[in-house]
């Protein structure tokens, strides 16, 4: 099989999804404009030569919906003859984008392809597409199903974790995410987002609080309990889970990942390509994998996902230099690290979605391009990139710098 | 034409008035037979060009219609078929054809076709289908009056309302008020329901006829809010609209919560609303009797049908009763002792309207009945449900004495004084100097036989016992336990006094325990046994909440007290001396109550911990000191298995025994007096529905791996073999 190589990433600063945020009045359709104008431009290539751009969303519809992708390819004003696919794969859409985009190179149907996603939660509210899974009751009582802040819990209350670990967690997550910016961490890929008069409307992360602290989290009311408590999920939950006495409401604003808008995208082709376009190869996919795991609890996938892909890469755990999982909430990136027994200080080096937010379509692209930076930076070689999804699936992919 | 079930007569106007009198019913119900004339009544109506419109009453003077004959609906068979559907359909299309004339959806939207005015009358009560024939009509007249109950009341025996019932009530008052209507199924008076948009009008008592018709005469021709376009469901609808999804979301776990997924007809009634609110009425309708026929032809319905409707029915009605005795008038109760179980039972035989003596040794522990009585009247009162007045007319039927004489003149005597036999022997003693010869004796207990205590009694065959169960104005079980010696007139008294409080009666056998407390004891035992292995508390108290118990074998075994468990059990050693029979729980129950400081709620402390005022916290960590967790916990559904024989075993033995006379009995004791799941129809039920070898199979198991406690009779064994079934 043809390796597949990641030649360049970028990605917008991520802006509060509120209508107080930076990139409220930026169209979906101009966010992934943007990046997709950017790595075209700064690679200096020729449009034609992308066959295809797998964008992540994971609310497709209103102005996200009718294949967005496509409508942001011909926005970008790319040759007609790119072709473009919208993913959902819920929290991992934009991983899975890439993954996507990969497999088309590697499975020899594209030289080189474009990964990414977009998301304007501040737009699209999260849930606007609706779905059968907790509505319809043939699959929410089938399913045990409970919304994800529940989920989080319940990890938290079945492995153990105290609010202080998690509020520990989170305070960690925003001192990294502000010592990145700091010392310049996401600077290669960061596309600042234009306005319709093309003036700069976003920059920076705009979700980084440097000062939160223990105090300042332990003031903050849990989210999920009125939902578990009142509207029925916490005993739908013990249903599932019936040596769990109660279910401990531990995840707040603070330790949950925070609703942002912003778009990434992934220049990924094959080796000769890349030559014949002067493209630098920055790093190979070892391997990629997506699983299914309990939905109930939900946000456990990663440990499995990791597994796979590493056992596909013919890797173990002491192969990997440093994970990046996402930062849904605080007590999914704990059980992974106590799942896999991995250090605080190999995962999330540079902060995550606690502190710098969570576009649902885009994070799995965004983060997957901070690791082939941070893998050049910190001069180390191998990054496995995972997110928790939605129904208990998991996606994990393993890069490694060329 | 002319109708059996209902009269029709043409005014001036041309209007018909359709007055239901379905025959040999003491109250309209529908009737395979009502059904037939009825879609023959719509074809009728809708080409007879003299026919300018309905109205729609009833020729009965207790309400306008009940819900489908329950008893018809119990023999119908499970085998589902394309035509079995099509004969489910025949009542909702009928209804339909009322609703649009008869006219397709096409004709209404393309040709503007509409229906003649069809509008109902309601002077009573209208249910389940009663209510969905006035829903069905396209306008509802109702009367002032308290004599009005509309409900939607199927889900109660496992079904749901299959003629338009789920469709037409989300059309009219919303998702959330419509799920409230038809998963909970209570009723709603003529104020609630004019306001929720159930019905159009409230009219004086006696003239809904006259409104009716006026109504119709004013709209000669009209169409259903939903078949008219543009026509939205109030409150939004759909898997796309914020507002339902959230209501879905939320109603579907909320469901989730109360039934633990053991209610399909619950799940059946979300699914209509879901999948109906999506799709035009004609399909919805559909829909809906396709999910009526499966809860039909599953096994929760036919089980709940039969012991909640037809055997609980029979057993009020006094199927028991000696039928030789004439009826016997009961209008004053003598009660003696004014504890909590005298206390109890006095409120609720004047409850009924009866007056009561409440007697005890002193005019000052006689008041504790009084201020029982006015502890939860009180509440009532502030709550609004009922008015000052009426509860001091209450609070009036009770007199407290000390003094004997003040027996002279009751017709019944029911006894719950101290549990001892030497106290007892004196009240009873001290009563029949007082009481007339004919009165009948009635000692509550739920631990001495009756026969000792008859041995008391100058006239045995007047002497009966009557197990009330706490508190007693909340439990809806009455155990009447006959000594060998008690005759037809006590058990008939028995009979007659539980008709006036409205208890589910059951006739047991005078053994220790009677029934349920033969069946308790094995049941919370198996749970402390469980704890003692390592079994994680939470995972026993959730296992017995998913298998449908309202509340867990810990935290009952604290309510009911350790101590109380550890006095019998003591007590009984003592009785029984080399015979006693271990149970496996004696170190554990003498721990817990001697040594730890945990002898139940009352004693601040238990499996659980308590606050100062009894609140219950958390389950008691300290467990694990005495008795490690096991490493790798069983198994949910292996706990659930064990705990539910543990309940299922002690009821085959005691029905095997013949302390209940039929399985009817046991049925209803297991669940209105142990809260045994109702949607199994009750224990013995549970084993005709997955049958007796299966039954014996899984038991032999538990025995094996267990405890001979689990082995089944020799008599389920043989019935086993002969293919034989606990009901016929």
């Amino acid at each position: 099989m043809t390796d597949a190589y990641i030649f360049d990433a970028v990605r917008t600063p991520r802006g509060k999804g509120k209508p107080d945020g930076s990139l409220h009045e930026i169209t979906p359709v101009a966010l992934a404009a943007q990046v997709l104008e950017a790595i075209r431009d700064r690679n200096e290539i020729d449009s034609a030569e992308i066959e295809d751009v797998a964008f992540g969303c994971v609310s497709p519809v209103g102005e996200q919906g009718a294949v967005i992708t496509r409508t942001a390819i011909m926005n970008a004003g790319y040759s007609n003859t790119t072709s473009g696919i919208q993913v959902n794969r819920f929290c991992a859409s934009g991983l899975e984008a890439s993954n996507i985009a990969a497999a088309k190179v590697m499975s020899g149907e594209c030289d080189l392809a474009i990964g990414g996603g977009v998301e304007s939660m501040s737009r699209v509210p999260m849930g606007s597409d609706g779905g059968a899974w907790p509505t319809d009751p043939a699959s929410a009582f089938k399913n045990y199903f409970v919304p994800q802040g529940v989920s989080a819990d319940l990890i938290a209350t079945k492995y153990g974790f105290t609010r202080d670990d998690l509020d520990a967690y989170s305070v960690e997550s925003h001192k990294r995410a502000k010592q990145a910016w700091d010392e310049g961490r996401f600077k290669k890929s960061i596309i600042p987002v234009k306005d319709v008069l093309g003036l700069t409307a976003l920059d920076y992360d705009e979700t980084i609080r440097p000062d939160t602290n223990m105090q300042s989290l332990g003031a903050l009311n849990p989210a999920f309990s009125m939902m578990g408590e009142n509207f029925g999920f916490d005993s739908v939950a013990q249903q599932k889970y019936p040596e769990l006495e109660t279910i401990n409401h531990l995840h707040h604003a603070g330790n949950s990942s925070g609703i942002v808008d912003g778009a990434g995208a992934l220049l990924i082709g094959n080796k000769d390509t890349g030559e014949r376009l002067g493209l630098k190869p920055r790093a190979r996919i070892r391997s990629m994998a997506s699983i299914g795991s309990e939905p109930t609890i939900m946000l456990t996938g990663p440990e499995f996902a990791a597994k796979k892909a590493l056992k596909r890469a013919g890797m173990d755990i002491n192969d990997i230099d440093i994970y990046e999982l996402n930062e849904a909430f605080a007590a999914v990136v704990l059980r992974f690290m106590q799942a896999l027994d991995i250090d605080h200080g190999q995962i999330n080096v540079n902060g995550g979605a606690i502190a710098m937010g969570h576009p649902l379509g885009a994070t799995g692209a965004m983060i997957l391009g901070t690791m082939v930076d941070e893998l050049e930076r910190a001069d180390k070689e191998t990054s496995l990139v995972t997110l928790c999804i939605g129904g208990g699936m998991g996606t994990a992919t393993i890069i490694e710098r060329v | 034409m002319s109708y059996k079930n209902f009269s029709t007569q043409i005014d001036a106007d041309g209007i018909v008035l359709a007055t239901i009198d379905v025959p040999d019913q003491t109250m309209n119900v529908i009737t395979p037979d009502f059904i037939t004339e009825l879609v023959q009544f719509a074809d009728e109506f809708n080409s007879n060009d003299d026919m300018k419109g309905l109205v729609w009453a009833s020729g009965k003077s207790n309400g306008f219609m009940a819900g489908a004959d329950l008893t018809m609906m119990s023999g119908i068979s499970g085998e589902v078929t394309k035509e079995s559907v099509e004969t489910a359909m025949s009542l909702s299309k009928a209804f339909r054809k009322f609703e649009t004339g008869g006219h397709t959806a096409r004709q209404i939207a393309r040709e503007g076709k509409k229906a003649k005015p069809v509008a109902a009358a309601i002077e009573g009560l209208a249910l389940g289908g009663g209510l969905e024939i006035a829903l069905a009509s396209h306008y509802r007249v109702v009367a002032d009056s308290p004599a009005v109950k509309l409900g939607l009341p199927e889900v109660l025996v496992g079904l749901l309302p299959g003629g338009g019932g789920t469709q037409r009530t989300m059309r009219l008052l919303g998702l959330q008020n419509a799920a409230v209507m038809c998963t909970q199924g209570k009723n709603l008076d003529a104020k609630k329901a004019k306001a929720q948009g159930l019905v159009n009008e409230v009219v004086e008592a006696g003239t809904t006829i006259e409104a009716a018709k006026a109504w119709v005469k004013a709209n000669p021709k009209t169409l259903a809010p939903w078949d008219v376009r543009g026509f939205k469901i109030p409150g939004g609808s759909g898997a796309m609209n914020p507002k339902s999804v959230q209501f879905h979301m939320a109603a579907n776990a909320m469901a989730m919560e109360q039934t633990k997924g053991n209610y399909p007809a619950v799940q059946a009634i979300m699914s209509c609303f879901y999948e109906g609110s999506i799709l035009p009425m004609d399909k919805a309708l559909e829909i809906e009797v396709k999910y009526f026929v499966k809860l039909l032809s599953g096994d929760v319905s036919k089980n709940m049908i039969r012991t909640l409707f037809i055997n609980k029915g029979a057993a009020e009605k006094g199927a028991q009763r000696p039928k030789s005795v004439p009826k016997i008038d009961i209008k004053k109760v003598g009660v003696l002792g004014a504890g909590l179980m005298g206390s109890g039972i006095a409120h609720v035989t004047a409850k009924a309207g009866m007056e009561v003596i409440s007697l005890d040794r002193s005019m000052e522990d006689a008041q504790k009945s009084i201020a029982y009585s006015k502890k939860i009247l009180d509440k009532s009162v502030k709550r609004g449900r009922m008015t000052q007045d009426k509860a001091d007319a209450f609070l009036a039927r009770i007199t407290p004495t000390d003094d004997y004489n003040m027996l002279k003149d009751v017709d019944l005597i029911i006894e719950a004084v101290f549990e001892r036999p030497d106290v007892k022997a004196d009240v009873i003693k001290k009563t029949e100097a007082v009481i007339g010869k004919n009165i009948v004796f009635a000692s509550n207990t739920s631990t001495l036989p009756i026969g000792g205590l008859a041995k008391n009694s100058s006239r045995p065959e007047q002497f009966i016992g009557m197990h009330f169960f706490s508190p007693v104005e909340k439990m809806p079980l009455l155990e009447i336990i006959p000594h060998e010696g008690t005759g037809d007139l006590a058990l008939a008294a028995a009979f007659d006094y539980n008709k006036k409080i409205r208890k589910t009666p059951i006739v047991v056998k005078d053994v220790r325990g009677f029934f349920t407390n033969q069946v308790f004891p094995p049941y919370v035992n198996e749970a402390s046994l469980m704890v003692t292995e390592g079994v994680s508390m939470a995972l026993i108290e959730n296992c017995a909440a998913l298998l449908g118990l309202p509340i867990g074998p810990l935290a009952v075994s604290d309510d009911t007290t350790l101590k109380l468990g550890y006095d019998i059990m003591t007590s009984t050693q003592e009785e029984m001396g080399d015979k006693y029979v271990p149970s496996g729980t004696e170190d554990f129950m003498t721990n817990m109550v001697t040594k730890w400081n945990r002898a139940g709620r009352r004693f601040g402390a238990g499996f659980y911990d308590y606050d100062e005022n009894g609140k219950r916290l958390d389950l008691w960590k300290g467990m694990s000191d005495h008795y490690p967790l096991l490493d790798e916990q069983p198994d949910p559904e292996i706990v659930k298995e064990r705990l539910l024989y543990a309940l299922l075993a002690p009821t085959a033995r005691t029905f095997a025994e013949g302390v209940v006379p039929d399985p009817q009995s046991a049925d209803l004791g297991a669940i209105f007096g142990l809260g045994f799941p109702p949607y199994t129809g009750g224990p013995l039920s549970y084993i005709d529905t997955i049958g007796m070898e299966a039954y014996i199979e899984i038991s032999d198991r538990l025995a094996q791996r267990h405890g001979a406690r689990f082995s089944p009779p020799v008599k389920f064994r043989e019935m086993a073999k002969a293919g034989k079934t606990l009901y016929s």
